[in-house]
Parts: C-alpha cells; structure tokens; sequence
C-alpha cells in the first residue's frame, strides 16, 4: 500500500480493524440473544376453548383464541359497540367480549380468532377480531381443531 | 392460438437463458481460447429480455380482453371488471406475478448485457452466467409448475373475479414496485457472484453494480412506504405497519439493501469494505428470495396471503436453497482471495457506515427470527403468532442508536477524523436532542419509545442538513443532494410514527343519524346513510360532516361495500387531511334502535410518516441521477481522449 496508508493516523488502524469487528460479533449476537429472550415472553400462543379451560394461561398475557362462534351467544350491549359472544370447540366454551367494528364476515356459527388476553374472571377480552378474510383464506390456527369441527369451520368459511 | 404464442416466447427465453449460462461459464473458465462466446451471450441476454416482455404482454392482452379459455384468466378475472383492474389482474395471481418477475429480471439481464462496459469481459460473462441461472430457476417454476397461458377446455362462461381487497389502484401497482426492487437486488447478487468468481471486488465493480442497488433500493422505498399507505386506509383498522409477515417480507430486503447500499458506496468511494459489500450482495438477494417465498408459498397466515400453495412453497425454498447455499459456498471459497481493502480508523466516515450495517443487520436478524419463530414453534406443533411487543421494543434497541450514528456520520471524513474536529456539530445535536426529551417528557408525558422518537426524529433532522453548511449549494453533487433528503425523510418518517403512536385519538360510538360525536379536536356529526352502487359492488354510505374546532364543516363519506364477485364486504375508510393530521373514519354495521356503529380516529402528523418515505426514495432517485450523470460524462471523456489519441497517432 501507499506510504500514506501506513502513516501515522492509521498506525492503530489494524487494532482498530479488529476493534469493528468484535464490536460486530457482539451486536449481532446480542441481537440474537435479545431476540429469543423477547420472543419467549412475547409471543402469543394461540389456544382452543378446551386448553384455554384446563390449563389457563396468566391473566393479562397476550394469547389468540380460536373457535366457533357459538349460534344464539352473541349479545350486543346497550351501547352499540360492545358485543359479548362464546367462542366454543365442542367440548369448552369461553365467553369472549369485544368493543369495536367486527369483520365483514364474522357472525354465529362461523370461525373466529380472537387477539387478546383472559381476564381474571374467566372472560376473554379481545383486543382483535379475525374471521374469514377471502374465499381461499382459513384462519391457519383452525387447523388445529378436532376433525369435525375443522371440517364445520370449512364448510362455514369457504361456502 | 395467442396464448400459444406467449408459451412459445416463454420456452425460447428460457432456451437462451441455459445458452447464456453454459457460454458465459465456458468463457469465465476459459476467456484465452473462448473469446468469441462472449459474442453470443451478450444478444442473448438481450434476446431473453424481449422473449420475456413478449410472453408477458401476450398475458396482459388475454386478460384485458378476458380470454375465458385460458385458465388463469377465467379463475382470477371477469368480464365485468374495470378495465385498469383487468391489466392489473396479470400480475395480481400467482403466476402472472412470477411472469412478471421473470419479465423484469430478463430485461434487467438485457440492460446489463448492453450497456455495461466497465468491468473486464471475464467478470460480465460471469455475472451474466449467473443472472441467467438464477433466471432458469424461476422459469423452470413458471413452465412446469405454473403455467399462465394453460387453456381451459371448455372455456368459462364467467370469470371468478378478483378478491376486492386487491381491487385499488394502489394495490394493483403494489406488488410490480416490490418485485423491481427484488429483481435489482437479484441482479447486484449476480454482480456480487461475477466479481467474486472473476476476484475483480474492485471500486469499479462497485460503480457497475451501484445503480442496480440504488434503483432496488428505492422501489422498495416507494413499494412499502406505498403498501403501508394502502394498509392504512383499506383495512380500516387505522394502523400504518401490522408487522404482518408479507410487510415483513418486504421490509427484509430493504434493511439489506440500505445496509449494502452503503456499504457499496463506500467500496466505490474508498476501495474498502470488500468481502462485506459481497457478503451483503448475496443476503440482500437472499431476503427478496425468502420475502417471495414467505408471500408466494402462503406458509405463514397473514392478511395479505391469496395464494396458499404447499407445492409451490416448496419449489421456491428449493430455489431458495440452491441459490443461496450456492453463493455462500462460493462466498467461502473465495472470500479469502478478497485481499483487505483500504485501511480506515473507527472515527470516519467509514467507521460510522460499518457501525450502522451492523445495526441494520442486527436489525435485520431480529425481523427475520420474529418471522419465522411461528414457523420454528409450528415444527414442536406449538402454534404462536408473533406482533409488536416483539417487533417494535426488540428492532428499537437497535434503531434508536443506528439513527444516532447516522445523523453524525455524514459530518464525519473519509478514513480518519476526530470527535474533537466537529466538537461544535455535536454540542448542537446532543443539547437539541437532551432539550427535545425533556419537554417531551415534561409536557407530553407519553410512552417511553415515542419520546425517545420524537427526540431522535428532532436531532436526525437537524444534523441531516448539517452536512450542507458552509458549502456552496449549487456546486454541491447531486449524490450528496439525494443523502441529505434521505436522512432528513427518516427523520420526518420517524417523527410521524412516533406522533400517531403517543397523540392518536380513538372514539368508538353507536351513532343515531342526526347526532353528533367528538374524537380529539373534531365534531363529527352522522348526516344520513344512503345506499350507493359500483360497477361491482353495492355499500351503504354514511355520510359525515365533520368540522375541525368548530370550523367549516367537510363531508366525507365511509363507506361498508358488498362486492358480488367474489361475495365480500370491505370497509371502505375515509379520511380528512390536514397539515396536522389526519381524521380518520369507518363506518361499522347498523347497531340497533337507528344507530350505526361509528370508529373515529384523529391522528397527529400521521402523513409525515409517508411523506418521509417519499422523501426518502426522492433521495435515493437523486443520487441515482447524480450518479448516472457524472458515469455517462466520465464515459463521454474517455471516449474523447480515446479519438484524440488514434487522431494524433494517424
């Protein structure tokens, strides 16, 4: 290299070379580290009505809740806006309220997904509504129902 | 018997693509004796390049004239369509998207092969060869496993329409901005693959491969700042970024991109940061690979995902593998024949640029593993979804002091500075930043993270015009132009984002007709709700006059639609802009006793977040003219010297 390149300001630079690069390997892994750290905690898991009953997760905890909207539990509340309804799989049932504009195709007897948290009382409060989005488009956690109630919630969300 | 003709075009660009490989590796290996192969790769790229635009006009011809006897048309079209929707119905299913990118990749191939006649024939052939082969993957997808021009028979009577959501003119040029910026980074990846083939990782390998990766840089810019927009109003949820593994998916390769948009520069300035510039080549391409792959194989639900296909998914991640396990095995067998570039201490310019790739990769790692942990837990059958209390905290730890560092490294000098010589510049930002945090936190009193952002959005516009002072403006290069907005459109980007997310309003309300509601400093008042009808839809109107602190009233008008082909209801939001912000409004279902279910949002400065965005592709379009322009002059000179010399020797 040229004389220029080995003077005196740069007499560190190799030091300093080896300097970005630890300082490289430390970010990233810290990024990885952080990373799993936080995805642990902050996941949401998605749950069926029965797991949701046996085993509840902490109150205030972000999960999903997947199921049917059970025909005849849906209740508007005086202010037009609160809707409280049961979300069940057959074999549980978990009453769920939601303050906002449901989606366009959520209704009694179809698939739900539900974003949000238990409330010490056993209600799920849901922050998020999800229904059938398009015609090709199933929730992906439905998937984990039992057989029946997979193909109900096909029927219902593809007809 | 058009259709056919598309078929054909495609089979021959694929033909000319395998000649173009097998040519362009026999003259790599090979150039003393082989020196005329280069003569018949260079027209087949170009050739590739016309084949391709040809098949997919074919395409774009059957699907405005609704030709119901091919099948791709009669499953995603319908003759009742507007005209602009059946145009942009090609591209909006799968395998018209993946002629379309093949289109622009060849013509990408095409442009390269033509112009480009810096770099020593070796490394051209090379990266020709490579493009070509990245290219025959994606057509061997197209032939065997997704054939747009496939026929019907009998044809359909009617087509099956397009998915209403996708019916906006925004969205329809949506996915063609993301797929030009993958495709420029897939043809930087074959630079990236020639020049480390050939072990030309020169400044003038950086200059070729620069326009390439600006130019993909910035229709990824215009593509997610535009798509965050379209999430915005047509979902009608009021957010601006979901995390959403399809926003995801575009947002990987910009990170990439800004990283070795940088870092490229800084080989083309300072003959440095060599294998790293390479390195970022192949996982820029990489993330476009994993980015189409995650929206084209519908692996991970999202609200965008309309093409769910296992078969499909696997092609691509077999692709997937190959192009990138290939590049990295070559990456490590020649990486250690990339000689250290230039030296630089870690105060310069240059230690500033390596500091921010490593955030931004950071950055980039957390995104990637944020993505794809549903997909990592789905294989112990544990079904999780990841959202913003994963995103947002986790990418800011390492955004917030990125965003720090790039307010000051452009005050900085090439290889060697000191802190001491722009003491002044930094007092300024440090006291600008410390004043911005304490009043936000004593008058504002809002979260942690849009403190923090709104401080820092403060300090990154100041410093971003930083670099302008004491120079005289008119002189100054149009590159150095295009820098100074692009950091200034981050931090007005920022400072809209950390705006809405601290000062939004929400009011939520079942509203009698002739009654009147308050969000923020709006009065909105529900005036009636009348039907109205589309080409293709039905909706109910409500129709609102809302005033702004008791000013004149405006009328704007959400709208619930029913489409009828496919059934679908959207929401059709509507919104109010000011200076200042944003009303927002949604009109929900009837809720009894002559009620109608109102959702209001104000939204302090939520433009400046796209406003930003545009200002920072409008930086990136400068630099790349600035750069272009000062290439062709310096082209121009040559030549010139070059007729003066052979004139004196004659």
């Amino acid at each position: 290299m040229s004389e220029e390149a080995t003077s005196h300001p740069l007499k560190k630079a190799k030091h300093q070379r080896l300097a970005l690069v630890v300082v490289a390997v430390i970010v990233l892994v810290a990024a990885a580290l952080i990373a799993t750290w936080a995805l642990r905690n902050q996941a949401s898991f998605f749950y069926v009505p029965s797991e949701i009953v046996s085993d509840p997760p902490p109150a205030g905890q972000a999960v999903r809740l997947g199921g049917m909207v059970e025909a005849g539990s849906l209740v508007t509340k005086p202010d037009g806006v609160t809707i409280d309804f049961v979300v069940g799989d057959g074999d549980a049932r978990v009453p769920v309220e939601y303050k906002g504009i449901v989606p366009d195709l959520f209704q009694e007897g179809s698939g739900v997904v539900a974003e949000g948290r238990m409330l010490a009382n056993g209600t799920f409060r849901a922050d998020t509504l999800l229904a059938k989005h398009d015609e090709n488009y199933i929730p992906r956690e439905l998937q984990d129902m039992t057989a029946a109630q997979k193909q109900a919630a096909i029927e219902e969300t593809t007809k | 018997m058009i259709a056919e003709l598309g078929l054909a075009a495609l089979w021959l660009a694929a033909a000319l693509a395998v000649l173009q490989l097998v040519f362009g590796t026999i003259f790599t290996l090979k150039s003393a004796e082989k020196a005329e192969f280069s003569q018949i790769v260079r027209p087949a790229a170009a050739m590739q390049g016309v084949l391709c635009a040809l098949s997919f006009l074919i395409l774009t011809w059957l699907f405005a004239r609704t030709d119901l006897s091919v099948k791709l048309v009669a499953m995603n079209s319908h003759s009742m369509k507007p005209m602009i929707f059946k145009i942009a119905g090609t591209w909006g299913n799968h395998e018209g998207s993946m002629l379309l990118w093949v289109t622009v990749m060849a013509m990408a191939g095409a442009l390269i092969a033509l112009i480009e006649r810096r770099l020593p024939e070796r490394t051209m052939m090379a990266t020709l060869a490579a493009q070509a082969f990245v290219g025959l993957g994606f057509y061997a997808f197209l032939l065997f496993s997704s054939n747009p021009f496939e026929r019907l028979d009998p044809p359909a009577l009617e087509g099956m329409g397009l998915n209403p959501l996708l019916q906006d003119i925004g969205l329809a040029f949506h996915p063609p901005t993301l797929y030009f910026g993958y495709v420029g980074l897939s043809v930087a990846f074959s630079f990236a693959v020639g020049a480390l083939l050939t072990r030309q990782v020169t400044p003038d390998f950086a200059r070729a491969m620069r326009p390439w990766v600006l130019g993909a840089w910035i229709f990824l810019t215009v593509g997610i700042t535009a798509g965050s927009y379209w999430a915005y109003y047509e979902l009608g949820w009021g957010g601006w970024w979901f995390w959403d593994p399809v926003e995801n998916a575009s947002l990987m390769p910009w990170l990439a991109a800004t990283a070795l948009l940088h870092s490229v520069s800084v080989l083309a300035a300072r003959d440095a940061l060599r294998a790293w510039t390479i390195m970022l080549g192949v996982v820029a391409f990489s993330m476009s690979m994993v980015g189409t792959f995650l929206v084209r194989s519908g692996i991970l639900t999202s609200v965008h995902a309309f093409a769910v296909d296992p078969e499909r998914g696997s092609f691509l991640l077999a692709l997937l593998a190959i192009y990138i396990g290939g590049a990295l095995l070559v990456f490590a067998m020649r990486a250690g024949s990339v000689t250290e570039g230039e030296r630089f201490s870690l105060v310069s310019r240059e230690g500033a640029l390596v500091v921010n790739n490593v955030m931004l990769s950071a950055i980039l790692g957390v995104v990637l593993l944020g993505t794809l942990y549903p997909l990592l837990t789905e294989a112990f059958d544990v079904r999780v979804s990841v959202g913003p209390p994963y995103f947002n905290p986790v990418s800011a730890i390492f955004a917030l002091p990125m965003l720090l560092v790039m307010a000051v490294g452009p005050l900085l000098r090439w290889r060697h500075d000191s802190a001491k010589r722009i003491r002044p510049e930094l007092i300024l930002i440090a006291v600008l930043g410390l004043v911005t945090l304490a009043g936000v936190v004593a008058f504002a009193g809002i979260a942690v993270l849009p403190t923090l952002g709104i401080a820092l959005a403060v300090v990154v516009i100041v410093a971003s015009v930083m670099p302008l002072r004491g120079r005289k403006l008119r002189l100054l290069p149009l590159a150095t132009w295009g820098m100074v907005i692009a950091h200034l459109g981050i931090g007005v980007s920022l400072l809209g984002m950390a705006s809405e997310t601290a000062f939004t309003q929400e009011k939520l309300a079942a509203v009698k007709v002739g009654d009147t509601t308050q969000v923020g400093p709006w009065t909105v008042k529900l005036d009636r709700i009348d039907p109205v009808a589309g080409p293709n839809w039905t909706a109910l109107e409500g129709v609102l006059e809302a005033s702004y602190r008791g000013g004149k009233p405006v009328t704007i008008d959400p709208q619930s639609r029913n489409f009828w082909s496919p059934p679908q209801e959207t929401n059709e939001s509507a919104l109010i802009t000011r200076w200042n912000g944003q009303l927002y409004a949604v009109l929900g279902r009837e809720a009894g006793e002559g009620r109608w279910q109102l959702r209001l949002w104000w939204k302090p400065l939520v433009t400046l977040i796209w406003i930003g965005g545009m200002m920072v592709a409008l930086g990136g379009a400068l630099a790349l003219i600035g750069r272009v322009y000062t290439d062709l002059r310096r082209r121009r000179v040559m030549r010139k010297a070059v007729e003066r010399r052979s004139e004196a020797s004659a």
